[in-house]
């Protein structure tokens, strides 16, 4: 028997049985427990990469609920990587400005890409499962390319014990149980991970007490596409704080923050959404509820995120909360950090030990986002009197004296980690611009023709500004790719800007997940060997 | 910029008149709002991380 728990909103790889479930036990390289947003993108990046993936999940496709609505730049950058960035941007709300309200009083605003020269807006905002959707049909397209990549529908992982060099799964399916080995196993099973409770590891933190009531209805409105945030809002038991946002198809998500105690099962009634809803939208709005939930959350996260043979990635490893995006969007940065590095060992052109630079790194980020939203709630949720005397004092200047705007905090939203003194990370002897400094991600840029990060495809990359690199296309039989950029590429700048500063030229060697290796004014052939083998995690 | 915990205000009497005329009449929630106010304003003029933190330790008497 396998439990549904959910319905789903597409029905995306129902159950097939296969032949594997009646004959001996077979191994699979890579089995990705879980095929949410993360699992998939995990899939598509390594089965791209020609590395077999086995996807797992208890059900047959995408459940219902709006849930991650905000995917950010970086995410789109990599699901451009993947191929399925312009069906997210399609369909997607496209938003850069954020407003920030006190009870009537527009206190502050903000613009979170206030330049131009990306290909990427800040932020869309779309439904997971169409996020999760353009993501399988991503990988159906990789299938059909011959990227070896299975999704199994209704295969729920029962058991799994790790063994020296492979770890074992119990799975159940509508015809009954099978095993599988894998010689590696990502959980991407989310936050209540049964992987993490069946391994017996912790997952300890902090709880926010607080209850947060999502209605997401349907109406045409003309609000503008931006996010708006009140603190203490003006309408009739709205809550502490109330956030409005857009997403496709005429949806708008409304959220309320309704404190602790209360009584789920009464708030969650039509008509006790509908009042709270009518008094934010007036009377005499129309709309039809779509979704509502109540979800209280918890910053924590795994001590570890690789087990062995076993790693663990999304909600699985760390859990935020909402404010500031940085959940799915983290979890999208999981995937692709951890899809290059297991690729190269699985190949053999890297030792297993790169795979602990993957929770290095990792749990750095996670804690960088840990930090930002337990702010971000500190101050939407006071927990004294005098920290809510101090952030209603930071509201009211805020209205008249600019000083006190950054000091409003209503979720500081997501962009990517830098990896700053990671041991991965090279030299850095440009005196170049910090925003893409070692351990950055590349930051975008226009160019002549298209934009920058689409040229940089995957892979280990040279890059060179108006310089002379070293003639070196493999290093220990990992490719490297070349991409050379002179004044006449870049008509606007904009390279100049964000690469140069003030160095007249500089190299930088990018990884496949195109953060920042190691960048040099002038580079020799060793130097860039010697780059590429750290970032491989290999010693010496 | 140390923090400077010498004399440095002109006329302390005057200044502290005035700071105790600011709160003439408010309410104790008042008052405490425009503490916080206050602290935040000037805070804002150092700016320099270092010297608010040892302010914030100095008044802390730890």
């Amino acid at each position: 028997m396998v439990d549904v728990r959910y319905d789903l909103a597409f029905k995306l790889y129902p159950y097939a049985p296969v032949p594997a479930q009646s004959q001996p036990t077979q191994r699979h390289t890579v089995v990705i427990v879980g095929g949410g947003p993360i699992g998939m993108a995990t899939a598509l990046d390594l089965g791209r990469k020609g590395t077999p993936v086995l996807v797992l999940d208890d059900h047959e496709g995408v459940g219902q609920g709006s849930r991650a609505i905000c995917f950010a730049k970086r995410t789109l950058e990599i699901a451009d990587r993947l191929g399925a960035g312009q069906r997210m941007r399609d369909k997607g709300v496209v938003w850069n400005v954020g407003k920030v309200f006190h009870g009537e009083d527009r206190v502050f605003e903000f613009n979170l890409q206030p330049e131009d020269g990306h290909k990427n807006p800040a932020f869309i905002n779309l439904q997971q499962p169409y996020f999760e959707k353009f993501l399988v049909e991503e990988i159906r397209a990789a299938q059909a390319d011959g990227a070896p990549i299975e999704i199994r529908g209704r295969n729920a992982v029962t058991g799994m014990s790790a063994v020296d060099d492979h770890v074992v799964l119990d799975i159940d399916t509508p015809d009954g149980p099978y095993q599988i080995e894998a010689d590696w196993l990502i959980a991407c099973d989310g936050a209540r991970s049964p992987i993490r409770d069946m391994m017996g590891l912790s997952f300890d933190g902090r709880v926010f007490e607080d209850n947060f009531l999502i209605a997401d209805v349907k109406m045409t409105a003309d609000f503008p596409t931006e996010r708006w945030f009140w603190f203490e809002p003006p309408f009739k038991d709205a809550g502490q704080s109330a956030l409005l946002h857009k997403q496709p198809d005429d949806i708008w998500r409304i959220d309320f923050q309704l404190g602790w105690d209360i009584d789920r099962a009464k708030e969650l009634k039509p008509e006790n959404v509908r009042a709270r809803v009518d008094a934010m939208l007036g009377e005499d709005a129309e709309y039809e509820l779509e979704w509502t939930s109540i979800y209280t959350f918890q910053c924590r996260r795994m001590d570890n995120f690789r087990h062995g043979r076993v790693m663990f990635a999304g909600d699985s490893a760390h859990q935020v909360s909402p404010f500031g995006a940085r959940g799915a969007n983290s979890g999208v940065q999981d995937a692709e950090n951890l899809a290059w590095k297991l690729d190269m060992v699985v190949r053999g052109l890297a030792p297993e030990t790169l795979l602990d630079s993957y929770s290095v790194e990792r749990s750095y980020a996670a804690d960088e986002n840990i930090l930002n939203s337990t702010r971000a709630t500190d101050f939407l949720t006071p927990k004294s009197e005098i920290s809510k005397i101090f952030r209603n004092a930071v509201l009211e200047l805020a209205s008249d004296h600019a000083f006190a705007r950054p000091l409003v905090n209503s979720g500081r939203l997501s962009v990517p980690c830098v990896y700053d003194g990671q041991p991965l990370n090279g030299l850095d002897t440009l005196d170049g611009p910090s925003r893409t400094r070692v351990g950055a991600s590349c930051v975008d840029a226009q160019l002549a023709q298209g934009y920058l990060l689409d040229r940089i495809a995957g892979v280990f990359t040279l890059l060179s500004i108006g310089a002379d690199a070293p003639d070196i296309d493999e290093v220990d039989g990992v490719a490297l790719q070349h991409v050379v950029l002179s004044d006449a590429d870049d008509p606007h700048g904009m390279v100049r800007e964000r690469y140069l500063g003030r160095a007249p030229r500089a190299v930088y060697l990018l990884r496949p997940d195109q953060h920042v290796v190691a960048r040099w004014a002038v580079a020799t052939g060793d130097d860039i060997r010697a780059a590429l083998r750290g970032a491989l995690g290999k010693k010496g | 910029m140390a923090l400077n915990l010498a004399p440095n205000i002109t006329d302390p009497d005057g200044f502290y008149d005035e700071l105790l005329a600011v709160h003439q009449d408010l309410t104790k929630e008042q008052s405490d709002a425009l503490n916080a106010r206050l602290i935040l304003i000037l805070a804002n003029h150092i700016g320099d991380r270092d010297t608010l933190r040892d302010a914030l330790a100095a008044a802390k008497r730890a």
